[in-house]
């Protein structure tokens, strides 16, 4: 999985609530929910030292 | 007159009635005494009751997705199907949902060679996964003593004769198995069964996390092969997953690989394949991925008005976890909505960024930036919680 432009998206309430990246090419939102593949994914490649997260606008 | 048989004597023939109502009873017959093979075909559904088939478009009938991919890395054509071209390797695959098929089916998963490698690097291996979560298989009672066995079938196709793999694994205790099989004829369609008996120690959860995968191998560099091949449940190994694999499919560009018809079912003997028509095997994929196409969702009006506004997007089933979500505007443009200055139904006015997104209660919501107009849309919308 190639995931490119990591950053963090936040709710209305000013929490982060998803991680907005390109993943094999294409934008997705993805839910901060570790049972989800793709941000069990990031949190890999986190820890791997591959991908870093940008923080919110 | 009572006639009884011993040792290698047979019964040649009977008169019409020789054996009359009643004779043939459970305590005729010894406990096991008519194997399942003695079962004529015509009859073997007579003995299954509900669903049996483990396997969600085991016909490949779904690709909500497309129905071609040039693989990368992974990833899916057909729904629930997802493919590996794991490691560093070079080699690269178009991935379609083909009609080339056995008879009684419409569609089949292909591999395509379009870049190939003679020999695979180390880490590289390819292959097909079904991944079944654990909610769905709690009934084979696996980690006690009745834990079932599994027999799986399928119709494949390849011109690469030779031996394949198909391994077995429990993320839950990280156990495997495998089985291999032989392509003996090139180009043509050949249906293969395999048995997997029952681990009677490891549990899987009984949760929405994946209990078990189910892999078709189609080549495997050193990493995979260089040990032993393992052929019961054991912890996991690398280097025995696929020892006997002797087919690389990325070899030539002249490669293809077709399978279709996969049937997991409990048991050791394979049964027809169960036909289940496209809408309940649509509804069985959308629990994992759902893709509305062109839809548009739209938000209520701002009447003219400056402001946020929220679309919202309801589920058509029940997803298996919060899913990654993708979208565009009316021109394709990704995490972008479209709007109107003026009423519904007026002339689409143009595309603006996205505040943010999230889901609630079973439901998609996505906030437009502020703009000042009347409604918003969103459309393409595809939402993923595949395992």
């Amino acid at each position: 999985m190639i995931i490119e432009n990591a950053k963090y998206n936040k709710d209305t309430n000013d929490v982060n609530c998803s991680v907005k990246a390109t993943i094999d090419g294409v934008e997705m939102f993805v839910p901060m929910d570790t049972s989800n593949r793709h941000y069990a994914e990031i949190l890999k490649q986190v820890a791997d030292g591959t991908i870093t997260i940008a923080e919110a606008d | 007159m009572a006639i009884v048989i011993n040792g290698s004597g047979t019964v040649t023939g009977l008169a019409v009635g020789g054996l009359p109502d009643g004779t043939v009873d459970e305590g005729t017959l010894a406990t096991d005494s008519v194997t399942a093979a003695k079962i004529p075909a015509s009859l073997e559904n007579t003995f299954v009751s509900g669903r049996k088939n483990l396997i969600i478009n085991g016909a490949m009938q779904v690709a909500q997705r497309g129905t071609s991919t040039a693989l990368v890395t992974n990833g899916f054509t057909v729904d629930r199907w997802k493919n590996h071209q794991s490691g560093s390797t070079t080699a690269r695959f178009t991935i379609t949902q083909d009609t080339d098929t056995p008879s009684g089916f419409s569609s089949s998963l292909k591999w395509d060679c379009t870049t190939a490698l003679a020999t695979l690097g180390a880490d590289d291996a390819l292959h097909s996964d079904m991944r079944i979560e654990g909610l769905d298989i709690q009934h084979l009672a696996y980690g006690t003593s009745d834990a079932k066995s599994l027999t799986v079938s399928f119709w494949i196709k390849s011109n690469k004769v030779g031996t394949y793999v198909v391994w077995m694994y429990l993320p839950d205790g990280a156990r495997h198995s495998a089985n291999t099989y032989t392509i003996d004829t090139a180009d043509t369609w050949e249906k293969k069964t395999l048995t997997f008996a029952g681990n009677t120690t490891q549990v899987i959860s009984n949760d929405n996390t994946s209990g078990m995968y189910l892999r078709f191998v189609y080549g495997a560099g050193s990493d995979y092969t260089s040990g032993t091949q393992v052929t019961s449940w054991a912890n996991n190994v690398n280097a025995n997953r696929y020892a006997a694999q002797t087919v690389n499919l990325a070899d030539s560009t002249s490669n293809y690989l077709n399978i279709t018809g996969v049937q997991l079912e409990v048991g050791s003997t394979a049964t027809e394949f169960e036909h289940r028509s496209y809408g309940e095997e649509l509804a069985l994929c959308q629990r994992y991925y759902q893709a509305f196409g062109s839809n548009r969702f739209y938000s209520p009006s701002l009447n003219g008005g400056t402001g946020k506004n929220i679309i919202s997007v309801p589920f058509i089933q029940v997803m298996r976890v919060v899913p990654t979500l993708s979208f565009t505007d009316r021109d394709g443009n990704s995490s972008k909505f479209s709007y109107h200055s003026s009423n519904v139904g007026s002339t689409h006015n143009g595309d603006n960024a996205i505040y943010t997104t999230y889901f609630y209660n079973g439901q998609l919501f996505v906030l437009p930036d502020s703009y000042t107009g009347y409604t918003s849309w969103v459309q393409t919308v595809k939402l993923d919680s595949e395992l």
